[in-house]
């Protein structure tokens, strides 16, 4: 009898219990990291180096909100992801953020119980050819191979265009970009295509990266952004804010190297709000007030992320482009901080 | 009487709980209860959480145009096509190469088993350094080497290695004619089918005629002539109804003829090679199973080696390599799952990977997939123990 009531109890214990995960800024605060979904390995955007030190424009998305929280920016932890396994890994809880070159689409939005925060990277898809080849446009490709890595909007985007224009292509899929790159090493395919930003990236990795080239062409709108699950406001906000405090900070000009100079000195009632000195509370979303000056000083303003990681001055070489704020003709735009 | 009569009346006075057949059937059934119970609770949690964080749940994804390609495809498919068909292309493409896998594995298998146990030293040894290579290498690995080793040296399109301007060979992969049907072409499948039949009634009755009169009639060599002639004979007698589809170089690659794709080679030639490693081993092990006094007692019958070989090793051999086997077939089908590191459009590919990710439906996509595989497995096992009960050994 006793059998029978250890298995009746267990029974409803388990009918009984239902999951409570609690909000992701008290499990944050509690375990004293942020556990951030990163790619396995595309340089300027997220890559380790050989000391497993991580850096990457959306790397210092999770420094950022690191920053804000903890007022440290080092307190971050990360999950190299592959495409297929992102979305899974936010969704169980197993990360916290997610700010992995992911495409800001209705279907994911909306469907998969994510939110995605803001874009932190206005991109495009392009196709990265050998010189040899000796085509100049996408349009001339009828037929051709393609390396796609899976689960991307990439694989839909080339579908689209090749119907659109009524032509035929074969695609072949891998699962991570270094496994891409590698096949359009070896020849497997005439071009490799994904974002614009990503080709320049993985160009680097051939052995003679100035054998191939990108097309002019840019046949897809990727609007890339962190991501994180749906149902909690508080950390959706945190996420969102520490993107615009660096985008609001490079408009008003500060940088981390004069962020202390402008907290001592600065008498602009905007720069005095970024910075947590007066007007605003971080508390409203559960950090502390200097969030603002904790993200510059730590991370540095978007201009400064950008140019360090992927700018004219990186290995990337990329120009801003979309990228530039919205003052300088690009389509970053932040909401005050008020 | 009385003493029979006694431990019956003592047991109506036994409480029902203390009786040992009531207890054992009360707890299964509570066991069962809690297990489903507990499945039910799995189930309806999941559900629960997912609608909470806002995931869309259920199998109406299935019937959405997928959007995307597929590198290799037995059935017609194009981008306007269902999740639902990405789910069948996948698995046809992993059926396809489950049983090329098999059909290569068995016979290298079969071959390496039997050449190890030659009384050639040369032969022997070469044997026992296949299997200790292939079999103590990582499957993985054998996969990637065999793709990076087949494309890397292979050249690029416009540079094929060609036989006679119908076959090509480049980093795209193979490209042979492929054989077209016309009107009439069914009358040479009937022939076959026909001959097929007739071969096998043929050996059938020579096989009564010689256990009744003991005279023998060569069934095998006469149905192979009638398997392959009598359909030659009919298609040249309909006049040619076949014609060739020849591969054509064109813009980027060939189009036309029937293409073999690099990763499905190197698939097969990894997941054959690394299979027939085990099961040369369950070969060895079969024959060596079987006593060396069956084969001195079939010489002393006056038997001739080859006849001893087919008609009192192998049959017994069977019994052992069989089950064996069944288990290396099961393996083979699973690990083909590892296409995916090198692109091959298989089921975990195209449908656990891409129409994973572009609908997000994890938990249905791979339940679907686990079945999948769970039924592909339960076939082949339930085809082999039949194909196990008819060899064992009789006991009469």
């Amino acid at each position: 009898m006793k059998n029978t009531l250890a298995i009746g109890l267990g029974v409803a214990l388990a009918l009984s219990g239902t999951v409570n995960a609690g909000t992701t800024l008290d499990g944050v605060k509690g375990k004293g990291f942020v556990q951030c979904g990163v790619s396995t390995g595309i340089p300027g955007f997220s890559s380790a180096d050989d000391k497993g030190k991580f850096t990457g424009i959306d790397v210092d998305m999770c420094r950022a909100v690191a920053a804000a929280i903890f007022g440290d920016a080092e307190k971050v932890k990360y999950s190299p992801l592959t495409a297929k396994e992102r979305f899974t890994a936010l969704q169980s809880g197993e990360v916290d953020m997610l700010p992995r070159n992911t495409t800001w689409t209705y279907t994911r939005d909306s469907s998969l119980g994510l939110n995605f925060t803001g874009v932190n990277y206005y991109d495009g898809q392009g196709f990265l050819v050998t010189k040899k080849l000796g085509v100049k446009s996408a349009l001339e490709m009828d037929g051709a191979a393609f390396c796609i890595q899976a689960g991307t909007t990439t694989e839909l985007n080339l579908a689209d265009y090749f119907r659109a224009n009524k032509m035929s292509y074969t695609p072949i899929t891998f699962d991570t970009s270094d496994q891409t790159i590698k096949a359009f090493e070896a020849g497997r395919c005439d071009a490799l295509t994904s974002d614009q930003s990503q080709l320049y990236a993985l160009r680097i990795k051939l052995s003679d990266p100035n054998s191939a080239m990108v097309l002019p062409e840019v046949i897809s709108k990727e609007p890339l952004g962190p991501v994180v699950r749906q149902g909690d406001d508080e950390w959706f906000n945190i996420v969102k804010w520490s993107l615009f405090a660096m985008v609001n900070a490079e408009e008003l000009g500060v940088t981390s190297a004069n962020v202390d100079e402008m907290k001592a000195s600065s008498t602009d009632p905007n720069v005095r709000r970024l910075l947590g000195i007066e007007g605003v509370k971080g508390e409203w979303m559960g950090i502390p007030d200097d969030w603002g000056y904790n993200i510059v000083k730590q991370v540095g303003n978007y201009g400064e992320a950008f140019e360090r990681n992927v700018g004219m001055g990186s290995a990337l070489g990329i120009s801003r482009g979309l990228n530039a704020l919205w003052s300088k003709g690009g389509l970053q735009y932040a909401p005050p901080i008020r | 009487m009385a003493a029979e009569h006694t431990p019956q009346s003592s047991t109506s006075k036994v409480p029902l709980w203390r009786l040992p057949a009531f207890r054992a059937i009360l707890f299964q059934v509570l066991l069962v209860l809690g297990i489903l119970a507990f499945g039910n609770f799995l189930l309806s949690n999941t559900l629960q959480n997912m609608e909470q964080r806002g995931i869309t749940t259920g199998f109406g994804f299935l019937d959405n145009a997928a959007g995307f390609g597929i590198l290799q495809s037995l059935i017609p498919f194009d981008e306007t096509d269902s999740y639902g068909r990405t789910f069948i292309v996948g698995l046809l493409n992993t059926l396809l190469v489950a049983a090329l896998g098999i059909l290569f594995a068995t016979f290298l298998g079969f071959f390496i088993g039997v050449a190890r146990l030659s009384k050639n030293w040369l032969v022997a040894r070469l044997a026992t350094v296949y299997i200790e290579t292939f079999r103590n290498i990582p499957l993985l690995l054998q996969i990637m080497f065999w793709y990076f080793a087949v494309l890397r040296p292979l050249p690029r399109p416009r540079q094929s290695l060609s036989v006679g301007d119908s076959i090509f060979l480049n980093n795209r992969g193979l490209f042979i004619p492929r054989p077209v049907a016309e009107d009439g072409f069914g009358l040479v499948l009937a022939a076959l089918l026909l001959a097929v039949i007739g071969s096998i009634l043929l050996v059938r009755w020579a096989h009564r005629r010689q256990e009744a009169t003991g005279q023998q009639f060569p069934g095998g060599l006469v149905s192979l002539a009638a398997i392959i002639g009598l359909p030659l004979a009919t298609y040249w007698l309909s006049g040619s109804p076949l014609h060739w589809d020849y591969p054509v170089l064109g813009g980027f690659n060939f189009s036309g003829g029937l293409e073999v794709i690099p990763e499905l080679a190197a698939l097969v030639l990894a997941l054959s090679i690394y299979t027939a490693a085990f099961i040369a081993e369950a070969v060895r092990s079969g024959i060596q199973a079987v006593s060396h006094g069956q084969t001195e007692a079939a010489y002393a019958l006056g038997l001739r080696p080859r006849l001893t070989l087919k008609l009192v090793i192998i049959p017994q051999a069977m019994r052992v390599i069989i089950p064996q086997l069944t288990s290396q077939y099961l393996n083979l089908t699973k690990n083909s799952s590892l296409a995916t590191a090198i692109g091959y459009p298989d089921l975990v590919n195209v449908f656990a990977g891409t129409t994973l990710n572009q609908t997000g439906q994890a938990v249905e996509v791979i339940a679907m997939t686990m079945g999948v595989y769970l039924f592909i497995s339960l076939v082949i096992s339930t085809f082999m123990n039949w194909y196990n009960k008819r060899k064992q050994l009789i006991e009469r």
